[in-house]
Protein backbone atom coordinates (compact mmCIF):
# COMPACT_ATOMS: atom_id res chain seq x y z
CA UNK A 1 0.00 0.00 0.00
CA UNK A 2 1.07 3.30 -1.07
CA UNK A 3 0.17 6.90 0.39
CA UNK A 4 -1.89 7.32 -2.83
CA UNK A 5 -3.80 4.27 -1.74
CA UNK A 6 -4.38 5.17 1.83
CA UNK A 7 -5.96 8.28 0.76
CA UNK A 8 -7.79 7.01 -1.57
CA UNK A 9 -9.36 4.50 1.33
CA UNK A 10 -9.62 7.70 3.61
CA UNK A 11 -11.49 9.30 0.73
CA UNK A 12 -13.85 5.97 0.95
CA UNK A 13 -13.97 6.68 4.10
CA UNK A 14 -15.50 9.60 4.39
CA UNK A 15 -18.04 9.14 2.02
CA UNK A 16 -19.36 6.23 4.19
CA UNK A 17 -19.31 8.52 7.34
CA UNK A 18 -20.77 11.24 5.72
CA UNK A 19 -23.85 9.33 3.97
CA UNK A 20 -24.33 7.52 7.23
CA UNK A 21 -24.65 11.09 9.40
CA UNK A 22 -26.91 12.08 6.67
CA UNK A 23 -29.04 9.22 6.85
CA UNK A 24 -29.18 9.00 10.76
CA UNK A 25 -28.85 12.47 12.40
CA UNK A 26 -32.57 14.12 12.44
CA UNK A 27 -31.20 17.51 13.15
CA UNK A 28 -30.70 19.15 9.80
CA UNK A 29 -27.38 21.60 10.99
CA UNK A 30 -25.86 17.72 11.37
CA UNK A 31 -27.06 16.30 8.28
CA UNK A 32 -25.93 19.38 6.31
CA UNK A 33 -22.35 18.77 7.81
CA UNK A 34 -22.75 15.44 7.03
CA UNK A 35 -23.33 15.81 3.44
CA UNK A 36 -20.37 18.40 3.67
CA UNK A 37 -18.19 15.61 4.97
CA UNK A 38 -19.61 13.14 2.04
CA UNK A 39 -18.39 15.73 -0.46
CA UNK A 40 -14.87 16.56 1.02
CA UNK A 41 -14.34 12.63 0.51
CA UNK A 42 -16.00 12.62 -3.25
CA UNK A 43 -13.07 15.13 -3.75
CA UNK A 44 -10.86 13.45 -1.99
CA UNK A 45 -11.61 10.34 -4.55
CA UNK A 46 -11.32 12.76 -7.43
CA UNK A 47 -7.68 13.69 -6.08
CA UNK A 48 -6.29 10.07 -6.04
CA UNK A 49 -7.54 9.88 -9.42
CA UNK A 50 -5.81 13.18 -10.58
CA UNK A 51 -2.41 11.55 -8.87
CA UNK A 52 -2.80 8.38 -10.55
CA UNK A 53 -3.11 10.32 -13.60
CA UNK A 54 0.48 12.16 -13.30
CA UNK A 55 1.96 12.49 -16.46
CA UNK A 56 4.08 14.88 -19.01
CA UNK A 57 6.14 16.19 -16.02
CA UNK A 58 2.87 16.69 -13.59
CA UNK A 59 2.51 15.39 -9.82
CA UNK A 60 -1.10 15.10 -10.43
CA UNK A 61 -3.74 15.39 -13.70
CA UNK A 62 -5.01 19.21 -13.82
CA UNK A 63 -7.89 18.33 -15.30
CA UNK A 64 -9.85 16.36 -12.12
CA UNK A 65 -7.96 19.27 -9.91
CA UNK A 66 -9.69 22.06 -11.66
CA UNK A 67 -12.97 20.16 -11.91
CA UNK A 68 -12.95 19.85 -7.54
CA UNK A 69 -12.08 23.41 -7.48
CA UNK A 70 -15.68 23.90 -9.27
CA UNK A 71 -16.51 21.24 -7.16
CA UNK A 72 -15.98 23.35 -3.57
CA UNK A 73 -17.65 26.13 -4.81
CA UNK A 74 -20.96 24.57 -5.91
CA UNK A 75 -20.96 22.39 -2.34
CA UNK A 76 -20.10 26.19 -1.02
CA UNK A 77 -23.39 27.52 -2.59
CA UNK A 78 -25.48 24.79 -2.02
CA UNK A 79 -24.44 24.32 1.71
CA UNK A 80 -25.38 28.65 1.90
CA UNK A 81 -28.46 27.34 0.61
CA UNK A 82 -29.36 24.83 2.93
CA UNK A 83 -28.12 26.57 5.73
CA UNK A 84 -30.76 29.71 4.91
CA UNK A 85 -33.78 27.48 4.06
CA UNK A 86 -32.63 26.05 7.54
CA UNK A 87 -33.10 29.34 10.00
CA UNK A 88 -36.64 30.07 7.91
CA UNK A 89 -37.69 26.34 8.91
CA UNK A 90 -36.46 27.24 12.55
CA UNK A 91 -37.77 30.52 12.20
CA UNK A 92 -41.72 29.23 11.09
CA UNK A 93 -41.86 26.46 12.92
CA UNK A 94 -39.34 26.63 16.24
CA UNK A 95 -37.78 23.79 15.27
CA UNK A 96 -34.62 22.23 13.40
CA UNK A 97 -35.02 18.65 13.45
CA UNK A 98 -36.59 16.26 10.75
CA UNK A 99 -38.34 13.22 11.94
CA UNK A 100 -39.01 9.95 10.37
CA UNK A 101 -42.62 9.58 10.82
CA UNK A 102 -43.40 10.25 14.12
CA UNK A 103 -44.76 13.52 15.84
CA UNK A 104 -41.53 15.58 17.35
CA UNK A 105 -41.48 13.86 20.66
CA UNK A 106 -39.85 15.66 23.83
CA UNK A 107 -36.73 13.48 22.89
CA UNK A 108 -33.42 12.83 24.99
CA UNK A 109 -30.74 15.64 25.40
CA UNK A 110 -28.36 14.88 22.73
CA UNK A 111 -29.72 13.15 20.45
CA UNK A 112 -27.60 9.51 21.38
CA UNK B 1 10.64 14.92 0.38
CA UNK B 2 8.24 12.49 1.80
CA UNK B 3 6.89 11.80 5.37
CA UNK B 4 7.54 7.99 6.85
CA UNK B 5 3.99 6.67 5.45
CA UNK B 6 3.45 5.30 9.45
CA UNK B 7 3.21 9.20 10.23
CA UNK B 8 0.49 9.42 6.99
CA UNK B 9 -1.41 6.39 8.47
CA UNK B 10 -1.51 8.59 11.73
CA UNK B 11 -2.81 11.85 9.69
CA UNK B 12 -5.37 10.19 7.88
CA UNK B 13 -6.35 8.57 11.32
CA UNK B 14 -6.64 12.18 12.54
CA UNK B 15 -8.77 12.99 9.56
CA UNK B 16 -11.07 10.32 9.89
CA UNK B 17 -11.43 10.48 13.60
CA UNK B 18 -12.14 14.08 13.33
CA UNK B 19 -15.14 13.64 10.72
CA UNK B 20 -16.43 10.95 13.54
CA UNK B 21 -16.07 13.46 16.44
CA UNK B 22 -17.99 16.28 13.80
CA UNK B 23 -20.92 13.60 13.54
CA UNK B 24 -21.65 12.43 17.02
CA UNK B 25 -20.57 15.71 19.03
CA UNK B 26 -22.98 16.16 21.19
CA UNK B 27 -23.21 20.14 21.23
CA UNK B 28 -23.67 21.64 17.64
CA UNK B 29 -21.01 24.72 18.24
CA UNK B 30 -18.82 21.90 19.26
CA UNK B 31 -19.87 20.13 15.66
CA UNK B 32 -18.97 22.67 13.83
CA UNK B 33 -15.68 24.10 15.02
CA UNK B 34 -14.62 20.17 14.47
CA UNK B 35 -16.14 20.60 11.13
CA UNK B 36 -13.50 23.78 10.72
CA UNK B 37 -10.57 21.69 12.07
CA UNK B 38 -11.06 18.85 9.32
CA UNK B 39 -11.66 21.55 6.95
CA UNK B 40 -7.84 22.08 7.45
CA UNK B 41 -6.69 18.80 7.86
CA UNK B 42 -8.10 18.09 4.61
CA UNK B 43 -6.16 21.09 3.21
CA UNK B 44 -3.08 19.12 4.19
CA UNK B 45 -4.12 16.25 2.41
CA UNK B 46 -4.58 17.85 -1.41
CA UNK B 47 -0.66 18.89 -0.44
CA UNK B 48 -0.18 15.24 -0.19
CA UNK B 49 -1.87 14.77 -3.48
CA UNK B 50 0.26 17.53 -5.03
CA UNK B 51 -2.69 19.41 -5.54
CA UNK B 52 -2.20 23.38 -4.48
CA UNK B 53 -4.37 24.70 -6.09
CA UNK B 54 -7.46 22.68 -4.52
CA UNK B 55 -5.56 22.93 -1.17
CA UNK B 56 -5.56 26.50 -0.90
CA UNK B 57 -9.61 26.69 -1.92
CA UNK B 58 -10.24 24.18 0.52
CA UNK B 59 -8.61 25.71 2.94
CA UNK B 60 -10.15 29.19 2.16
CA UNK B 61 -13.60 27.38 1.85
CA UNK B 62 -13.75 24.71 4.27
CA UNK B 63 -11.54 25.56 7.04
CA UNK B 64 -12.63 29.05 6.69
CA UNK B 65 -16.18 30.47 5.01
CA UNK B 66 -18.56 27.64 5.69
CA UNK B 67 -17.12 26.94 9.39
CA UNK B 68 -17.96 30.63 9.18
CA UNK B 69 -21.68 30.75 8.04
CA UNK B 70 -22.34 27.60 10.26
CA UNK B 71 -21.43 29.49 12.97
CA UNK B 72 -23.57 31.81 12.13
CA UNK B 73 -26.25 29.31 12.27
CA UNK B 74 -25.59 27.93 15.25
CA UNK B 75 -25.70 31.11 17.10
CA UNK B 76 -29.28 31.77 16.06
CA UNK B 77 -30.38 28.40 16.60
CA UNK B 78 -29.66 29.04 20.34
CA UNK B 79 -29.31 25.78 21.86
CA UNK B 80 -32.32 25.41 20.27
CA UNK B 81 -31.25 22.73 17.62
CA UNK B 82 -33.18 19.78 19.70
CA UNK B 83 -32.07 16.45 19.64
CA UNK B 84 -35.05 14.64 17.21
CA UNK B 85 -35.50 11.22 17.27
CA UNK B 86 -32.98 9.12 16.50
CA UNK B 87 -33.92 6.09 14.52
CA UNK B 88 -33.98 2.87 16.07
CA UNK B 89 -31.20 -0.12 16.13
CA UNK B 90 -32.87 -2.06 13.36
CA UNK B 91 -32.16 1.41 10.79
CA UNK B 92 -28.69 2.35 12.19
CA UNK B 93 -27.54 -1.30 11.79
CA UNK B 94 -29.28 -1.21 8.12
CA UNK B 95 -28.15 1.83 7.61
CA UNK B 96 -24.33 1.25 8.82
CA UNK B 97 -23.97 -1.50 6.50
CA UNK B 98 -25.19 0.62 3.42
CA UNK B 99 -22.52 2.76 4.07
CA UNK B 100 -20.06 0.18 4.72
CA UNK B 101 -20.87 -1.00 1.53
CA UNK B 102 -20.69 1.63 -0.61
CA UNK B 103 -17.08 2.93 1.05
CA UNK B 104 -15.84 -0.51 0.37
CA UNK B 105 -16.89 -0.50 -3.73
CA UNK B 106 -15.83 3.38 -3.71
CA UNK B 107 -12.11 2.43 -2.23
CA UNK B 108 -12.06 -0.70 -4.60
CA UNK B 109 -13.08 0.83 -7.52
CA UNK B 110 -10.94 3.69 -7.34
CA UNK B 111 -7.72 1.92 -6.40
CA UNK B 112 -8.34 -0.97 -9.75
CA UNK B 113 -7.07 -1.48 -12.98
CA UNK B 114 -6.76 -0.32 -15.46
CA UNK B 115 -2.43 -0.36 -14.58
CA UNK B 116 -2.07 3.42 -16.12
CA UNK B 117 -4.61 5.35 -15.05
CA UNK B 118 -6.49 7.98 -17.53
CA UNK B 119 -5.18 11.46 -17.51
CA UNK B 120 -5.48 14.30 -19.62
CA UNK B 121 -2.26 15.67 -18.78
CA UNK B 122 -0.38 15.14 -21.52
CA UNK B 123 -3.20 16.91 -23.63
CA UNK B 124 -3.26 19.54 -21.08
CA UNK B 125 0.92 20.29 -21.18
CA UNK B 126 0.85 20.23 -24.92
CA UNK B 127 -1.64 23.35 -25.53
CA UNK B 128 -0.05 24.74 -22.41
CA UNK B 129 1.74 27.55 -24.53
CA UNK B 130 -0.95 28.49 -26.62
CA UNK B 131 -3.32 29.40 -23.38
CA UNK B 132 -0.49 31.98 -22.26
CA UNK B 133 -0.33 30.52 -18.80
CA UNK B 134 1.84 28.88 -16.85
CA UNK B 135 -0.33 27.37 -14.05
CA UNK B 136 -2.02 23.97 -16.03
CA UNK B 137 -4.62 24.48 -13.53
CA UNK B 138 -5.64 28.03 -14.53
CA UNK B 139 -5.24 27.25 -17.95
CA UNK B 140 -8.04 24.39 -18.00
CA UNK B 141 -9.61 26.34 -15.62
CA UNK B 142 -9.56 29.49 -17.94
CA UNK B 143 -9.26 28.25 -21.17
CA UNK B 144 -10.08 24.85 -21.86
CA UNK B 145 -12.97 24.66 -19.58
CA UNK B 146 -13.91 28.14 -19.46
CA UNK B 147 -17.32 27.13 -19.88
CA UNK B 148 -17.47 25.38 -16.38
CA UNK B 149 -16.00 28.40 -14.36
CA UNK B 150 -18.14 30.44 -16.27
CA UNK B 151 -21.15 28.55 -15.32
CA UNK B 152 -19.47 28.36 -11.72
CA UNK B 153 -19.94 31.79 -11.19
CA UNK B 154 -23.52 31.88 -12.26
CA UNK B 155 -24.38 29.17 -9.70
CA UNK B 156 -22.85 31.32 -7.15
CA UNK B 157 -25.31 34.12 -8.45
CA UNK B 158 -28.09 31.97 -8.50
CA UNK B 159 -27.72 30.67 -4.69
CA UNK B 160 -27.12 34.30 -3.74
CA UNK B 161 -30.65 35.06 -5.52
CA UNK B 162 -31.82 31.61 -3.78
CA UNK B 163 -30.61 33.44 -0.55
CA UNK B 164 -32.17 36.76 -0.66
CA UNK B 165 -35.87 35.29 -1.70
CA UNK B 166 -36.00 33.84 1.68
CA UNK B 167 -36.49 37.06 2.85
CA UNK B 168 -39.86 38.46 4.19
CA UNK B 169 -41.63 40.60 1.91
CA UNK B 170 -41.02 43.25 3.96
CA UNK B 171 -37.61 43.47 4.33
CA UNK B 172 -36.86 43.17 0.46
CA UNK B 173 -33.86 45.46 -0.90
CA UNK B 174 -32.89 45.52 3.05
CA UNK B 175 -29.96 45.10 4.95
CA UNK B 176 -28.48 41.49 5.52
CA UNK B 177 -28.18 40.02 8.58
CA UNK B 178 -25.11 39.32 9.17
CA UNK B 179 -24.61 39.11 13.02
CA UNK B 180 -22.39 41.70 14.43
CA UNK B 181 -20.94 42.19 17.70
CA UNK B 182 -22.77 45.00 19.81
CA UNK B 183 -20.23 46.48 21.23
CA UNK B 184 -17.13 45.12 19.22
CA UNK B 185 -13.86 44.39 22.16
CA UNK B 186 -10.65 46.35 21.25
CA UNK B 187 -9.07 43.46 20.34
CA UNK B 188 -11.52 42.68 17.29
CA UNK B 189 -11.58 46.26 15.77
CA UNK B 190 -7.56 46.56 16.05
CA UNK B 191 -7.27 42.95 13.86
CA UNK B 192 -10.42 44.72 11.60
CA UNK B 193 -8.10 47.72 11.35
CA UNK B 194 -4.57 45.47 11.48
CA UNK B 195 -5.48 42.95 8.91
CA UNK B 196 -7.66 44.18 5.71
CA UNK B 197 -4.65 46.16 4.29
CA UNK B 198 -2.73 43.03 4.53
CA UNK B 199 -5.34 40.45 3.63
CA UNK B 200 -6.54 42.85 0.49
CA UNK B 201 -2.31 42.41 -0.79
CA UNK B 202 -2.88 38.77 -0.41
CA UNK B 203 -5.91 38.02 -1.92
CA UNK B 204 -4.57 40.35 -4.97
CA UNK B 205 -1.66 38.21 -5.38
CA UNK B 206 -3.19 35.18 -5.17
CA UNK B 207 -5.41 36.34 -8.22
CA UNK B 208 -1.92 37.53 -9.86
CA UNK B 209 0.05 34.93 -9.48
CA UNK B 210 -2.35 32.40 -10.12
CA UNK B 211 -1.67 32.42 -14.18
CA UNK B 212 1.60 31.20 -13.55
CA UNK B 213 1.71 29.25 -9.73
CA UNK B 214 -0.70 27.66 -7.48
CA UNK B 215 -3.49 30.81 -6.86
CA UNK B 216 -6.36 32.13 -8.90
CA UNK B 217 -9.46 34.48 -8.70
CA UNK B 218 -11.93 32.17 -6.30
CA UNK B 219 -9.28 31.64 -4.17
CA UNK B 220 -8.30 35.61 -3.72
CA UNK B 221 -12.02 36.41 -3.91
CA UNK B 222 -12.37 34.35 -0.73
CA UNK B 223 -9.50 36.46 0.94
CA UNK B 224 -11.30 39.73 -0.28
CA UNK B 225 -15.01 38.02 1.04
CA UNK B 226 -13.00 37.32 4.74
CA UNK B 227 -11.82 40.97 4.74
CA UNK B 228 -14.73 42.58 4.09
CA UNK B 229 -16.80 40.15 6.39
CA UNK B 230 -14.37 40.69 9.41
CA UNK B 231 -14.41 44.53 9.08
CA UNK B 232 -18.66 44.40 8.62
CA UNK B 233 -18.77 42.13 12.30
CA UNK B 234 -16.66 44.85 13.69
CA UNK B 235 -18.80 47.44 12.40
CA UNK B 236 -16.10 49.66 11.10
CA UNK B 237 -17.99 49.83 7.59
CA UNK B 238 -22.29 48.99 7.82
CA UNK B 239 -23.65 46.34 5.81
CA UNK B 240 -24.74 47.59 2.57
CA UNK B 241 -28.92 47.06 1.80
CA UNK B 242 -28.97 44.52 -0.90
CA UNK B 243 -31.15 46.63 -2.80
CA UNK B 244 -27.72 49.67 -3.69
CA UNK B 245 -27.06 49.98 -7.40
CA UNK B 246 -23.11 49.72 -6.34
CA UNK B 247 -23.65 46.50 -4.76
CA UNK B 248 -25.67 44.87 -7.87
CA UNK B 249 -22.78 46.05 -10.21
CA UNK B 250 -20.25 44.67 -7.83
CA UNK B 251 -21.88 41.73 -8.14
CA UNK B 252 -22.47 41.40 -11.59
CA UNK B 253 -19.09 42.78 -12.97
CA UNK B 254 -17.12 39.88 -13.16
CA UNK B 255 -19.73 37.22 -14.97
CA UNK B 256 -20.91 40.22 -17.38
CA UNK B 257 -17.44 40.58 -18.64
CA UNK B 258 -16.33 37.46 -18.80
CA UNK B 259 -19.55 36.65 -20.99
CA UNK B 260 -18.56 39.55 -23.11
CA UNK B 261 -14.92 38.35 -23.81
CA UNK B 262 -16.53 35.23 -24.49
CA UNK B 263 -19.07 36.13 -27.13
CA UNK B 264 -15.90 38.20 -28.67
CA UNK B 265 -14.16 35.29 -29.00
CA UNK B 266 -17.19 34.49 -32.17
CA UNK B 267 -15.48 37.46 -33.76
CA UNK B 268 -11.75 37.42 -33.05
CA UNK B 269 -11.28 33.40 -32.58
CA UNK B 270 -14.50 31.45 -34.58
CA UNK B 271 -15.63 30.06 -30.95
CA UNK B 272 -17.85 30.92 -27.44
CA UNK B 273 -14.89 32.12 -24.60
CA UNK B 274 -11.83 31.47 -27.41
CA UNK B 275 -9.56 34.31 -27.05
CA UNK B 276 -7.18 35.94 -30.03
CA UNK B 277 -3.90 34.52 -29.77
CA UNK B 278 -2.23 37.36 -29.20
CA UNK B 279 -4.37 38.58 -26.58
CA UNK B 280 -5.13 35.62 -24.42
CA UNK B 281 -2.97 36.51 -21.68
CA UNK B 282 -4.30 40.08 -21.02
CA UNK B 283 -7.75 38.71 -21.46
CA UNK B 284 -7.50 36.27 -19.12
CA UNK B 285 -6.11 38.64 -16.33
CA UNK B 286 -8.87 41.09 -17.61
CA UNK B 287 -11.40 38.34 -16.34
CA UNK B 288 -9.88 37.30 -13.89
CA UNK B 289 -9.44 40.73 -12.01
CA UNK B 290 -12.93 41.29 -12.47
CA UNK B 291 -13.71 38.37 -11.44
CA UNK B 292 -12.16 38.39 -8.36
CA UNK B 293 -14.02 41.43 -7.04
CA UNK B 294 -17.14 40.05 -8.17
CA UNK B 295 -16.74 36.43 -6.10
CA UNK B 296 -15.35 38.80 -3.03
CA UNK B 297 -19.18 40.49 -2.90
CA UNK B 298 -20.64 37.47 -3.84
CA UNK B 299 -19.34 35.02 -1.18
CA UNK B 300 -19.38 38.23 1.80
CA UNK B 301 -23.03 38.30 0.67
CA UNK B 302 -23.82 34.94 0.92
CA UNK B 303 -22.41 34.48 4.48
CA UNK B 304 -23.70 37.47 5.61
CA UNK B 305 -27.46 36.09 4.99
CA UNK B 306 -31.28 37.32 3.45
CA UNK B 307 -32.08 40.53 4.40
CA UNK B 308 -33.48 41.61 8.11
CA UNK B 309 -34.21 44.77 8.39
CA UNK B 310 -34.78 47.67 6.25
CA UNK B 311 -32.03 50.26 6.19
CA UNK B 312 -32.09 52.95 8.66
CA UNK B 313 -32.92 56.47 7.46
Amino acid sequence: MNSIALFAYCGAAMVGLGLFGLITKPQVLRKILAFNVLGTGVFLLFGVIARRGAAAGLHSDPVPQALVITGIVVAFSATTMAVVLLLRLYAETGEATIDSDDPPSTGTDGGR
Amino acid sequence: MTPPFILEIAFVILILAIAVGTLVARAAFTAVLLFMIYGLLIAIAWIRLSAVDVALTEAAIGGGLTGMLLLGAVARLRESEGSGEEPGLPTLLAAGTFCVLVSAALGTLVLSRPEVAPSLAPAVMDNLAQSALGNPVAAVLFVFRAFDTLLEKVVLLLALIGVWSLAPDRVWGGVPGLRLYAEPSSILVFLAQLLPPIGIMIGIYMFWTGASYPGGAFQGGTVLAAMWLLVMIARLQPVPAISLRCVRLLLVVGPVIFVAIGLLGFVFAGAFLAYPPDYAKPLIVIAEATLTLSIGVTLGLLVAGPPDRMQQP
